[in-house]
């Protein structure tokens, strides 16, 4: 808002006439940015206090809400307006879905299934390859964007890597039941779905962790035998309050402690959570200074898990990550610690913190702009949603993905894929997204179409006009230089052996999903 | 003066009918020239990720201490069976999935430091790695890599001095000096010829920051390769590398190296290696952990054989972010240690011997009662190798900060 139309607002709310304006503005849908002081932040932050002009805005919108505009987006949230429109994606029930999404993923049906059911699944490839192209088909054709953003984050957060033993045909439900179900509420009830989720007890070795005494009871549970802190460690570390968050080796433990007998029953016939109190320890614990009395049950873990998710750290921990993955690599402070507050006064309302979030100085300015590079997920669908490609198979850009460093439901280690820029910036990185744009603009991906034509019908004779939709943009004055470079070098013998209309357009939207502006978001 | 032809001729890298030849080959050229037979010496870094279980791959099996602590995981003490150690030197042994890597210590080939490790407490392997990585333990504003830093700045450097196999650059080959991540050698090109320049002059232009130097070492580096990519790869003396991924990263780093295309410092990384459950078979000999070692030591193996005399160069250095507890867990597997075993492999090295300090396993030696003791720090041995491989004496720019000493004799 200007400063005219503030003081112009301020003076009407003293009037009295807030009512009328907050829905004339809710008729505009116009967004109102919390403002930021600048001096709020180390100077080096200050981009983060210069707003972005309205043109900018509905484009960053896409950028950061969406995994990238497709032809007509942008007009369309200009039609509905900002605010409408980010409350539709923080609402995503409310919000139609695609209709022909369900058909696109109908084939791939083993997502939908129940671990009894996917446990007889063979062979196990089918359920990995589905999974794979379900992420990628939502990703491409849901109207829930956010959703699908968010899935993403939340699953790298309580990341489970696909290969270990069964976590092959548990997964599905894990990232259906645990982690979707969750995105947009409680941060508690997301916890509380890993930890008694089978994926995640597998996953880190809580099913077998037993208190002292239980294998002496049970000699015949050869895999039960003792203490095992893997899960203790990584939900302290990395599920809620992260590396700094102010625990001990001791925590580690008496977390542990509190958690055994969360267990599985056959988990190799795809067993349910199980609570098994013979594998408790009973022993007095204290965990991050709570003293949990013994003779409890399954109720330690239950307060742990209360402790953490509500614990200042874990806000902390918490809102910087989503900053990190939808604002930039260093977010400033300011909007961290409001997103934290916004976390502790809510109870861990994770659609509360999204809303601090998207309605903040922070995120619409020009600091954030452009700020991401995106990670190799995020550049293979944008590259198809510009392109406006229909997908009939996905599992070419799955193997894509494995090309690029990023192979989905593939990293081993529960840190999850990195939000930072620095760590997808490699040179086989770089020159592999070039390859595959200029695959995809070619027609040589099989299983996925763009419609070339199309592009063709674009407002002829600027050539520049492709490049512009697929960027929602004008190409860089060097982006450009090389486009018409590529043009006029073009071998016109080869223009008459391929389809002739082809050649040209293919080779414009190739290279501008290779560019470096395509690489951002 | 020699022709420039008959270098190239005799070098594996055939750029006859391009139009320049870069900077950095005509100084190499005219170095041929002044002495012929000293050539670059190369280091080969090694990142086991996940915390390997050192006492399970160099087993004290000298110590009553080991076999209390690990009912279930203990490798026996050497008794000629396949289920036992391999002595190596009365006291401690290897790993019998690790019994080709034997040959290589009997020939002094194969130096073993124990209870290396980190000054910093931390059990998190992310952060572990981090500081491993970046040589600077402790401290987390750092944001280059030790291996880039022990680089020696030259100008008109080859762009492929430094090179990770791997899709994405690790930390410890970020900073100043180029370095390029190569996925694989086949895969590193712009398939589509007239993308390429396209691509080349665009990025070469941009005027993102970010984006525009990897780039454009990305394209100087692909016209080297290409001479590569032509020519089918062969390993000598029937060596055979496993199909694994150090198996694949080792064979191309041999690629690289026969092409001589300037290679001095090589990344690669292996992860699976953290064993909280069923680190072991049924019999401690077999299982997880066994399978994991014996595709390292295979894939080692295969890249010393394939290397042949060229070894007297080449210097490999493994290491892993921290150890693994002495006592098992109740679970047949270990939790976060703290000291570890690296291995330094090559011609150059004083091997046949177990460096470092033994701390010993009994409860009192034990780092807070439950971990190895840590008496070498990882940045001595790297410290020497930086100095005495690759020729950069500044170690208090490699390891800022670092007090302790820079040699432990490990190589010649």
């Amino acid at each position: 808002m200007s400063q005219g139309a503030n003081q112009f607002h301020n003076a009407l709310c003293s009037a009295g006439l807030l009512l009328l304006i907050s829905s004339s503005f809710a008729l505009s849908g116009k967004l109102a940015i919390q403002k930021i002081k600048p001096s709020a932040n180390p100077p080096h932050y200050v981009a983060f206090s210069r707003r972005l002009p309205p043109d900018k805005q509905f484009q960053h919108a896409l950028d950061r809400l969406t995994f990238g505009p497709r032809p007509g987006d942008l007009e369309h949230v200009r039609a509905l307006g900002l605010k409408t429109w980010l409350d539709l994606q923080l609402h995503p029930d409310q919000l139609t879905e695609n209709p022909t999404l369900q058909e696109r993923l109908a084939p791939l049906a083993s997502v939908q299934m129940s671990v009894s059911q996917t446990v007889s699944v063979r062979p196990l490839s089918v359920i990995a390859g589905d999974l794979s192209e379900v992420k990628l088909i939502r990703a491409i054709y849901s109207n829930h964007q956010l959703l699908e953003l968010l899935d993403d984050f939340w699953f790298n957060h309580f990341n489970v890597f696909f290969g270990k033993g069964v976590d092959r045909f548990t997964l599905p439900a894990y990232e259906r039941d645990a982690i979707r179900r969750h995105v947009l509420g409680k941060f508690y009830d997301l916890l509380l779905a890993t930890a008694e989720s089978p994926t995640m007890l597998f996953y880190l070795d809580n099913w077998q962790s037993a208190g002292p005494g239980f294998a002496a009871r049970h000699p015949n549970q050869k895999n039960r035998r003792g203490l095992n802190e893997n899960y203790g460690r990584e939900l302290l570390e990395l599920h809620t309050l992260g590396v700094n968050g102010g625990y001990t080796q001791k925590d580690v433990i008496e977390v542990a402690r509190c958690f055994t007998g969360w267990t599985i029953t056959a988990p190799r016939q795809g067993g349910a959570f199980q609570y098994n109190d013979k594998m408790h320890d009973k022993g007095k614990k204290i965990v991050l200074g709570h003293v949990i009395p013994p003779g409890g049950g399954m109720g330690d873990g239950i307060e742990v898990l209360n402790i953490l998710a509500h614990h200042p750290s874990t806000a902390h921990f918490i809102s910087l990550k989503l900053a990190q993955c939808f604002v930039a690599d260093d977010p400033p402070p300011s909007l961290v610690n409001r997103m934290t507050q916004t976390f502790l006064k809510t109870g861990g309302d994770l659609g509360a913190v999204m809303q601090t979030m998207f309605s903040s100085g922070e995120f619409w300015s020009e600091g954030a702009y452009r700020a991401k590079i995106k990670t190799p997920f995020e550049m293979v669908v944008s590259a198809v949603r510009a392109a406006n490609a229909n997908v009939t198979s996905a599992s070419l850009l799955s193997d894509e993905l494995q090309k690029l460093g990023e192979p989905l439901y593939r990293k081993i280690e529960p840190t999850g894929y990195s939000l930072q820029n620095a760590d997808w910036v490699s040179s086989a990185g770089l020159l592999e997204r070039m390859n595959y744009a200029v695959a995809l603009a070619h027609n040589r991906i099989p299983g996925v179409q763009v419609d070339i034509a199309n592009w063709q019908a674009l407002p002829q004779p600027d050539p520049m006009n492709l490049a512009h939709s697929l960027l929602q943009q004008d190409p860089t004055a060097q982006t450009q230089a090389a486009i018409e470079k590529a043009l006029a070098s073009m071998d016109p013998r080869s223009q008459v052996a391929q389809n002739p209309p082809n050649a040209v357009p293919s080779l414009i939207a190739g290279l501008t999903l290779g560019s470096p502006e395509f690489q951002r978001r | 003066m020699p022709s420039r032809r008959i270098f190239l001729k005799s070098s594996a890298l055939a750029m006859v009918g391009i139009g320049s030849v870069p900077t950095w080959l005509s100084r190499a050229l005219y170095a041929q020239q002044s002495v012929p037979s000293e050539r670059k010496r190369i280091l080969i870094a090694i990142f086991q990720r996940g915390a390997v279980d050192g006492l399970n791959v160099v087993i004290p099996h000298g110590e009553p201490a080991y076999y209390a602590l690990r009912p279930s995981l203990a490798i026996s003490r050497p008794n000629g069976t396949e289920a036992s150690a391999i002595d190596l030197d009365g006291h401690f042994g290897l790993h019998p999935a690790l019994r080709r890597l034997k040959p290589l210590w009997d020939k002094n080939q194969l130096a073993i430091v124990e209870a290396v490790g980190s000054p910093d407490p931390t059990r998190s392997h992310f952060d572990a790695q981090d500081y491993m990585e970046s040589g600077t333990p402790g401290f987390k504003a750092t944001c280059d890599g030790w291996l880039n830093r022990a680089i020696p700045i030259e100008e008109h450097a080859s762009p492929l001095r430094a090179v990770s196999l791997s899709p994405n650059l690790p930390r410890a080959l970020r900073g100043k000096n180029e370095a390029l991540a190569i996925g694989s050698i086949g895969d590193f090109q712009i398939k589509d010829g007239e993308a390429s320049s396209a691509f080349e002059s665009m990025y070469a232009t941009s005027t993102d920051a970010v984006l525009n130097g990897t780039a454009r070492e990305a394209f100087q580096a692909v016209k080297i390769v290409q001479s590569i990519q032509k020519t089918p790869y062969t390993p000598a003396h029937d060596s055979q590398y496993p199909n694994g991924r150090l198996g694949q990263s080792l064979q191309q780093t041999a690629r690289l190296i026969k092409a001589d295309v300037g290679l001095e410092v090589a990344f690669t990384d292996v992860g699976g290696w953290d064993t909280h459950a069923n680190e072991v078979g049924p019999q401690p000999h077999t299982g997880r952990l066994a399978n994991l070692l014996r595709e390292f030591g295979d894939s080692l193996v295969a890249f010393c054989q394939d290397m042949g005399d060229r070894m007297a160069d080449i210097t490999i250095v493994t290491m892993s972010e921290f150890g693994r507890t002495a006592r098992e867990n109740g679970n047949r597997g270990t939790d976060h240690g703290h000291a570890n075993v690296m291995f330094v492999l090559g011609g150059s090295v004083r091997g046949g011997r177990v460096l470092g300090q033994w701390p010993g396993l009994y409860p009192e030696q034990l780092y807070e009662g439950r971990d190895l003791n840590v008496t070498t720090d990882f940045r001595t041995v790297l410290s020497e190798l930086a100095v005495k491989q690759m020729g950069n004496r500044e170690v208090k720019t490699i390891f800022p900060g670092f007090a302790g000493p820079k040699l432990c004799g490990l190589l010649v």
